[in-house]
This record gives C-alpha cells, structure tokens and sequence, in this order.
C-alpha cells in the first residue's frame, strides 16, 4: 500500500528527474550508438566524413571480413581474429590468477598476528594500485628497454655477483620475436612481450587484491581459529578450512571485476607493448583503436566495435554465470 | 596470546622485504631518474644520482615538448577536461539514479538495462560515431561564444536562485553550498569561455570535434551509463522511511530529494566525482584521435608524446619527471581516500 501511494503522489517528478539525463543521453549516447550500427554496414572512409559523400551500403561485408581474418578487409598486417580473441581471453585469465593468487597470500602473511612493520608494509604496498595505468604502462615500457633499461641493468649487476655474463640479461622484452614456453599453447606461443605484459600487470594489480582480502580477512571471527586450535587444528589446515572458503564471497566479485577490468586493458596494449611483436599481444579494443586512428577504416571499425560489445557482454554474462554458480554452492 | 616464534616472523619479514624491494623498484628508479642530471641513456643501473638536481622539473615546467604549448596550458586544459566532465556527468546523472532507485514509472526497467548495457561497452568503442558526428557540427568562434554566454547565464541563474531560495527558507546545509557554488563555478567557467571565443570573432572556424567541448562531450557520454548505475546502487542502499518521515512533515518531493537524499549522497557523490576525474585525467585515446591543434593537447597526450613519437629526441629524465608530476596529484589523493575508493570500486561493477 505505502509503496503504490509513495509511487502515485509522485506524479510527474519522476519523469521529471529522469528528463534531462535521458535527453543528453539520447543525444551523445544511444544517437550515436545507432549511426555506429548503421556505419557498421557502410564502407565509411576518411573521404566519406563530409556529409555530401555518403559511403556505400555494403551489407555484412565489414563483419564477414572481420570474422574470416580478411586481410583485404581489415588491413592490419597479420590480423587474425580468432588469435587475437584467444590471447585476449588467455592474457585476462593468466593475469587475474596471477594476481589474484599473490595478492591473497600476501594478505594472509600481513594479516598474521604478532607480524612486525605491519603499517609500513600496508601502506608501501597501496602506491603501485594509486598511480594512473597510463603512466604504471609507459614507465614499465621505459624498464623494458633492451639495452639500458631498468630490468635488464638490474638483471645483470644481480648476475654479475654470480658471475653471470651481461649479454644474458640483454632480453628485447618488448620486441624479440622468440616464444619462450612453447608449451604452453602449441598453436599459438605467447611471445616474450606477453611476459612482460604480465609481469606489469603483476605489479599494479596484486595491490589491489591484497586491500580487498585484507578486509574480508578482518571481518573473520577470531573465535572461529581459537575454536579450530582447541581441536588441534595445525595452521595450513586452519588456512585451508576457515581462512579461504571464508575470503571466497569476497574474492569471487573481485575476480570477476578484475577479469573484464584486464580484458579490455587498452593502456597495456597500447602503451607498452604496442601490439609487438606482429600485432601477437594485441587486444581486441587496442586493434579497434588502430582501425579508427591509424588505419581510419571507420566502417570496419563500426563493425569492431559492435563485435567488441557483443564480446564484452558475453564475458560479462559468463562471468557473472559463475559468480552465481559459486554462490548456489557456498550455500 | 598466539605469539610469533622469532624463526617465522624472520622468514616472514625476509619474504615482505623482498616484495617491498619489487614494489618499490619502479617508483624509486623512476623518482631517481626524475632528479638526475644526466640525460643519456643509462648503461649501469643508477637507483640514485650521485647530484641531484631539480632542473627536470623546472624544464619540464617551462616546456615540456618541442610543441608550442606551455606546461600551464597543458595542466588547464587537463583540469578543464577532467573536472567539467566529471562534475557535469555527476550532474546530470544524480536525478535519473534517484529516480531508478525510488519510482516504478512507464519505461523504467527499459531504460534501465540500456544504462547497465551501456556499462559494458569499452570506453574506446564509442569513440567513433561521436568523432564522425561531431566533425559535422562546425560554426564560428563568435557563434560558440554566444551559446555559451547563454548556458552561462542561464547556469548562474538557476544555481543563484537555488542557493538563494535555500538561504531565504534556512535550509542551506553545507552541501547546499557545495552544489550551488559548484554550479556557479561551472557557470562562471562558462562565461570566461564565452567572452574568450567571442572575443576571436566570425573569422575563426570552430569545429567541435576539434575542440575540448566535443572531447568533454564524448567522455561524459561514456562516463553517465557508470555515474547512474553507481550513484542507484548507493542510493538503494538509504532507507526509504526516512522520505517517507520526511513527506509526513510536510515536504515536497524536491525538498526531500535535496534536503534528504543528497545530503546523504555526499560521500558517495565525491567518491564518483574523484573516479571519474581520475579517469578523464589520464584519458588519452578520446583526446589523441579529436584533437589536432597543440594548444589543446592534455597532459596524458603529452606523455605519450614523450614516449612515443620523438622518444628518441627527449632525455629520460625528462620523460621521468614529467611521469611524476603527471601522477602525483591523482597519487596523492588516490593514497588518503584509498579505503572508500576500493569500496567504491567494488560497488561500481566493470569499465575499461
């Protein structure tokens, strides 16, 4: 009752209240989401922006060549979208559990009662989480310089104090065209570029993890250990049964969170790697990128872009498909 | 009570020292590069130069490229981007979450999915209708500078006799100041801008796309979908009675929308505002692809082309120094409301 007469003795105010946002968003967003729909299936060029020279309908043709890594269509030497999506898809999910899986343990370890420097520590580990991706990429990017870059020089002083030649550590992190683990994937090696993608990745992003588990951590009742020690509970076992299926409701969000977060990372393909070496580390939304500003192919670039979307909700839906899965299950 | 034996908390402290050392390695190499004199490449590892020097900064200070356009002028046009964006899609944004969170109305859920979809796209997927779109609209400086001596007025107007209205009835709380002043401000940015363009006469093309507005434009387009989904996420979380007490005692739905709901809203309004400033901050594809004048160039544009471009003529010290002054501010304030910003975070949901 309350409710229906709260809702009806509003009246007009809540169309009031949302008018203005949906003008402004008719107008810059969902305008312009439907003339990239409709660019979508046009030939639209550079020479097509001014509005006397309206581009070509072409029907699906943006699409079919996308789908079927036409060259002729997208233009970008080695473009294969297949292989892009699946680096795309392995490089979110490689990082996210690298990440994840350290930024818990550390948590656990500054979590331990007694521990010296806690407040130190803590704070020292939140700077790489607090400064701007665009310039956590382009430093690294410095870092990774074969020749006078911070690792490779700090790679070789520490191998020089076991006598380690300085020509080992020369490593063209960012351009060498080797595949170090052939292993891994036979049918598509990650290149040297993708290390070094993940180990920036690594850097910024275990941070993050580590203040999130840090407060699920605190919300565990102490009762729940002094009553596992009472039963002779040794600590892994106290980790394995109480610590980490109690961190679960909190980690499985950021997980998912920092998944579609990382597969989108426009600033790691863009900035560090630039897609080196032969366009093997690019992602899908940095291939987009190069389509509207370098190739300027803005009708194929329509159709990415859409493609894109699809993909993203996709993983979206996916995600979220096993985020609900593990909760039917906590319970 | 559970006191740790000295052997593990060695191997312990051992173990953070060393991930302390991984942590700190870049910002102290980078902070040390920033300061040191010497620009050639590096062939030995330098953590700290043997003379420190402040030059860097001071040249970056002075100009930081080859470009003609000064360090202020970067820094301005940053601020400009960032905080009219950020404060305008707050603005915008905080009347349809409250209607989302509050009222069944014809269309709601509808509208609904299509500001959650939207959350989905990848901020680089829309930026080409809008550069295709806004390259269409081209006028006159004189034209540009009318309109936006209007909306100047009419902010002032209206944010006036808001601020007024609140004073006149006592109900003036400090966040009244905040939102009033805060369009003022807006108000008064508007009509500098308005006198600047009109001052350059009917002789000057003005085409938005190449413009901080049509940039301002797309970034707030991006930005609404995640302002409204984030700002309803909060505001389902206030408890309805208190409107309800509040119409009970004779208030009309706006004072409870003002007097009520937004004076509760004011944490989460400025944890918002901060992430999406921090955002526009370091925003760079949207800027790079509109923008072709130097004197509109932001600060992230300018660090890629640092990097990028003539990464070769410009010394790494400059590129160092230029790194810190480009990440301190969000650093700083990102470091004192770290603890609300990662809660935000998680509230928020996904965006790239």
């Amino acid at each position: 009752m309350r409710g229906s007469s709260n809702a009806n003795s509003a009246g007009i105010w809540p169309y009031i209240f949302v008018l203005p946002t949906f003008l402004v968003m008719g107008l810059i967003t969902f305008y312009p989401i439907f003339f990239n729909v409709w660019m979508s299936f046009t030939n639209f060029q550079l020479a097509n922006i001014r509005l006397e020279n309206p581009p070509e309908f072409i029907g699906l043709a943006n699409y079919i060549g996308i789908l079927n890594n036409d060259i002729a269509v997208v233009k970008i030497a080695d473009f294969s979208f297949w292989k892009h999506l699946f680096f795309n898809i392995w490089w979110a999910v490689s990082s996210v559990f690298t990440t994840l899986i350290a930024g818990i343990l550390i948590a656990i370890v500054l979590n331990v009662e007694g521990l010296w420097f806690k407040k130190a520590y803590r704070v020292m580990f939140i700077l790489p989480m607090v400064i701007p991706n665009l310039v956590v990429n382009t430093v690294w990017r410095n870092m990774f310089d074969p020749t006078s870059g911070a690792i490779n020089l700090a790679l070789m002083a520490i191998g020089s104090v076991f006598g380690l030649p300085r020509e080992m550590f020369e490593i063209n992190w960012l351009g060498s065209i080797e595949h170090p683990i052939g292993l891994l994937f036979p049918w598509q090696p990650m290149p040297v570029t993708y290390y070094a993608m993940l180990i920036s990745n690594f850097w910024r992003g275990w941070p993050w993890v580590t203040v999130i588990a840090t407060g699920a951590l605190q919300s565990i009742p102490k009762e729940l250990y002094e009553a596992a020690s009472i039963d002779g509970a040794t600590g892994p076992q106290k980790l394995w049964s109480i610590t980490l299926p109690l961190l679960r409701p909190a980690m499985v969000p950021a997980a998912i969170l920092s998944y579609n977060w990382t597969f989108n990372l426009l600033d790691i393909a863009y900035f560090l790697t630039g897609g080196q070496p032969f366009h093997e580390t690019e992602l899908l939304v940095s291939i987009l990128f190069r389509l509207v500003n370098e190739q300027r192919l803005y009708g194929v670039a329509a159709s990415f872009a859409v493609i894109v979307f699809i993909v993203s909700t996709i993983m979206f839906l996916l995600t979220n498909r096993i985020t609900r899965a593990t909760e039917s299950y906590d319970s | 009570m559970n006191k740790l034996k000295l052997k593990n908390q060695l191997s312990a402290q051992l173990l953070l020292i060393i991930i302390t050392i991984t942590v700190m390695f870049p910002i102290v190499y980078i902070f040390g590069l920033s300061i040191n004199p010497d620009g050639r490449r590096p062939s030995e590892l330098v953590i700290f130069p043997a003379q420190p020097t402040l030059a860097n900064y001071a040249q970056v200070l002075d100009r930081p490229t080859a470009n003609p356009v000064s360090f202020s002028q970067l820094l301005s046009n940053s601020l400009m981007l960032s905080t009219g964006s950020a404060a305008m899609s707050l603005l915008i944004g905080v009347f349809a979450a409250y209607a989302f969170s509050r009222f069944k109305f014809v269309g709601r859920s509808f509208l609904m999915s299509a500001v959650l979809g939207l959350t989905l796209l990848p901020s680089v997927a829309g930026l080409l209708p809008l550069f295709i779109l806004l390259n269409r609209i081209r006028t006159n400086a004189a034209v540009v500078g009318v309109a936006m001596l209007v909306l100047a007025i009419l902010a002032i107007v209206i944010f006036g006799m808001f601020l007024l209205s609140r004073i006149r009835n006592r109900e003036a709380g400090g966040w009244t100041f905040v939102f009033g002043l805060g369009g003022l401000l807006i108000g008064a940015l508007l009509l500098y801008g308005g006198i600047i363009n009109f001052a350059k006469g009917t002789e000057e093309e003005f085409i938005l796309r190449n413009s901080l507005y049509g940039v301002g434009i797309t970034m707030i387009s991006g930005g609404l979908p995640f302002t409204i989904w984030y700002l309803k996420g909060y505001l389902d979380t206030i408890p309805k009675e208190l409107e309800e007490a509040a119409r009970i005692d004779g208030a009309s739905f706006n004072q409870t929308f003002f007097l009520v709901v937004l004076p509760l809203a004011v944490p989460v309004l400025a944890i918002r505002f901060f992430l999406s400033f921090m955002g526009d901050w370091t925003e760079f594809y949207i800027s790079w692809q509109f923008l072709t004048d130097p004197k509109d160039y932001t600060l992230a544009m300018t660090l890629w082309n640092i990097v990028g471009q003539y990464a070769a003529n410009i010394s790494w010290n400059i590129f160092a120094a230029y790194s810190v002054v480009v990440a301190l501010p969000i650093a700083v304030v990102y470091a004192i409301f770290q603890k609300q910003i990662v809660g935000g975070l998680t509230l928020g949901g996904v965006k790239g």
